[in-house]
């Protein structure tokens, strides 16, 4: 029974997958352009940002489609919001890598990766992070979720030490100011990479147990 | 939250037929209840015996308990009629009487030994008033009640049953019949009068006990599955044979 309707969400399911892939590539070569100071990635990845903004687009019309037509409740209900709620995260997270990259355009071949030695850790966590959230998305691993959100609490440890450095780095050497400051900006945006991840885990458990760090939502 | 009506065990038998499995459900006074379930699982035959409305069918046994307000609605010298009275019934079709509006709605009264002419009056027009029907037939009180739309006779009906002041309304599927104004009509209608009225009702249409019903219980196969807020069953019922028949993955 509901064969449609089953077919319609196996479709919301693939589609979140899918972008869910391209944002994890995103953040992948994100990384790997700032380590190579590759400017040619980074304009991909600015580029192929659309990509996932028309991906967001097209799940959020599909899943309004199946509450107009089908008026979902219960189980069904939190599957499709939670779509709803993890494809603006996805695309959040697609936006700081494309923002980070837009920085990386910016360099002028004096950034080398590991000038504040936290940053590397933290885009490694992140990365980390995210592929994390979305597998455990992707198979409905709340155990997987719950591993993956703690890794929040790390990369804002690592956040702060960065802060730390890079106030270092400038007390030191003033005419390194603007470098630094777009150092501290990547981690920041990283910091707000694994806001996101966070939230997809919660998602998560919203769909499974209605609720969202134990708060009943429905 | 007081309980208007409590079942305890409650089992009815049509001749070798077990309708009703060992019911045992609350219904909360000035609140709406829906009953929800497949066809066939004892939802009407629930509400019926809420009024006693098997007596009049041979081979009917019942066993457990009914209480109305505490006390036991099969118990010795209780007044069928008054309990009618007190729990008034709504149909699936509407029915009303072959006779004018005003006398579909002084019948109740009159059988209860009101014959003052403006006392009649006042109660058919509260009724009226109070089933959101007087301003569309005002001016036709004394036409027959068959010329009325499909809404406006089951807006009647609850009218006529509104008229000799229950206690309780017990509806069967009362908008199956009808189009969504006239649906959306009768549901706001039912969440003025649980105000003042305890009400339960038997819909298929899970929106409709979405939108209107405080509580819900599902049936399946004469037994009542689950109970419980409704917003609690249409988001996260316990039961996994609630959630398949709710999200249409039933059978
Ligand atoms: N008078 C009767 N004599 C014998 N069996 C009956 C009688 N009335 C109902 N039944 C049986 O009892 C069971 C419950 O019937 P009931 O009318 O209560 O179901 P329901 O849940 O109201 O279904 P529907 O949604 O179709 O109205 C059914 O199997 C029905 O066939
Ligand atoms: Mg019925």
């Amino acid at each position: 029974m509901r064969k449609f309707f089953n077919d319609e969400l196996e479709k919301l399911n693939v589609d979140l997958t899918k972008m869910a892939h391209l944002v994890e590539v995103s953040l992948e070569n994100t990384i790997d352009a700032f380590k190579h100071q590759n400017k040619q990635l980074a304009k991909d990845i600015i580029a192929n940002d659309r990509l996932i903004n028309d991906m967001e687009r097209a799940i959020e019309s599909r899943s309004f489609n199946l509450m107009l037509r089908q008026q979902p409740i219960a189980g069904d209900l939190r599957a499709v919001t939670s779509a709803l709620k993890i494809v603006t995260d996805l695309e959040r997270i697609g936006d700081q890598a494309s923002d980070i990259a837009e920085i990386i355009l910016g360099f002028d071949g004096e950034q080398v990766y590991r000038t504040v030695e936290h940053i590397p850790s933290m885009a490694k966590k992140a990365k980390l992070m995210v592929h994390e959230s979305i597998e455990a998305f992707i198979s409905q691993d709340l155990q997987r979720a719950k591993i993956a959100k703690k890794m929040d609490d790390e990369i804002d440890q690592l956040f702060q030490e960065v802060k730390q450095e890079v106030m270092e780095i400038i007390k030191e050497n003033h005419e390194r100011v603007d470098f630094s400051i777009d150092f501290l900006m990547i981690a920041k945006y990283l910091e707000r990479i694994g806001d996101h991840a966070s939230n997809i885990c919660e998602w998560l458990e919203f769909n499974q147990t209605g609720k969202v760090n134990n708060h009943r939502l429905m | 939250m007081l309980n208007k009506i409590e079942t305890k065990e409650l089992n009815l038998y049509y001749g070798e037929k077990h309708a009703l499995k060992d019911v045992s459900l609350n219904i909360a006074e000035k609140s709406i209840t829906a009953f929800i379930g497949p066809s066939g699982c004892g939802k009407s035959t629930f509400l019926k015996v809420l009024n006693r409305m098997q007596d009049y069918v041979d081979g009917v046994k019942i066993d457990g308990q009914v209480l109305l307000d505490d006390e036991d609605i099969f118990g010795q010298g209780v007044d069928t009629t008054l309990l009618r009275k007190k729990v008034g019934m709504v149909f699936q079709q509407p029915n009303p009487f072959p006779m004018s509006i005003y006398d579909n709605v002084a019948y109740g009264p009159r059988i209860h030994g009101i014959k003052n002419k403006k006392q009649l009056d006042e109660i058919v027009e509260k009724s009226l008033k109070a089933a959101a029907l007087y301003e569309e037939v005002s001016d036709r009180l004394h036409t027959s009640a068959l010329g009325l739309s499909g809404g406006q006779q089951q807006r009647l009906c609850i009218a006529r049953c509104l008229a000799v002041e229950p206690e309780v309304i017990l509806l069967d599927e009362p908008t199956s019949a009808l189009d969504p104004i006239s649906t959306l009509k009768i549901e706001e209608l039912l969440m003025e009068l649980k105000d003042k009225y305890t009400i339960a009702i038997v819909t298929h249409n899970m929106q409709q006990a979405s939108r209107i019903a405080d509580y819900t219980a599902f049936f399946l196969v004469g037994e009542m599955v689950e109970y419980g807020k409704t917003d609690k069953i249409f988001t996260f019922p316990e039961d996994k044979r609630t959630e398949d028949y709710i999200t249409g993955r039933f059978g």
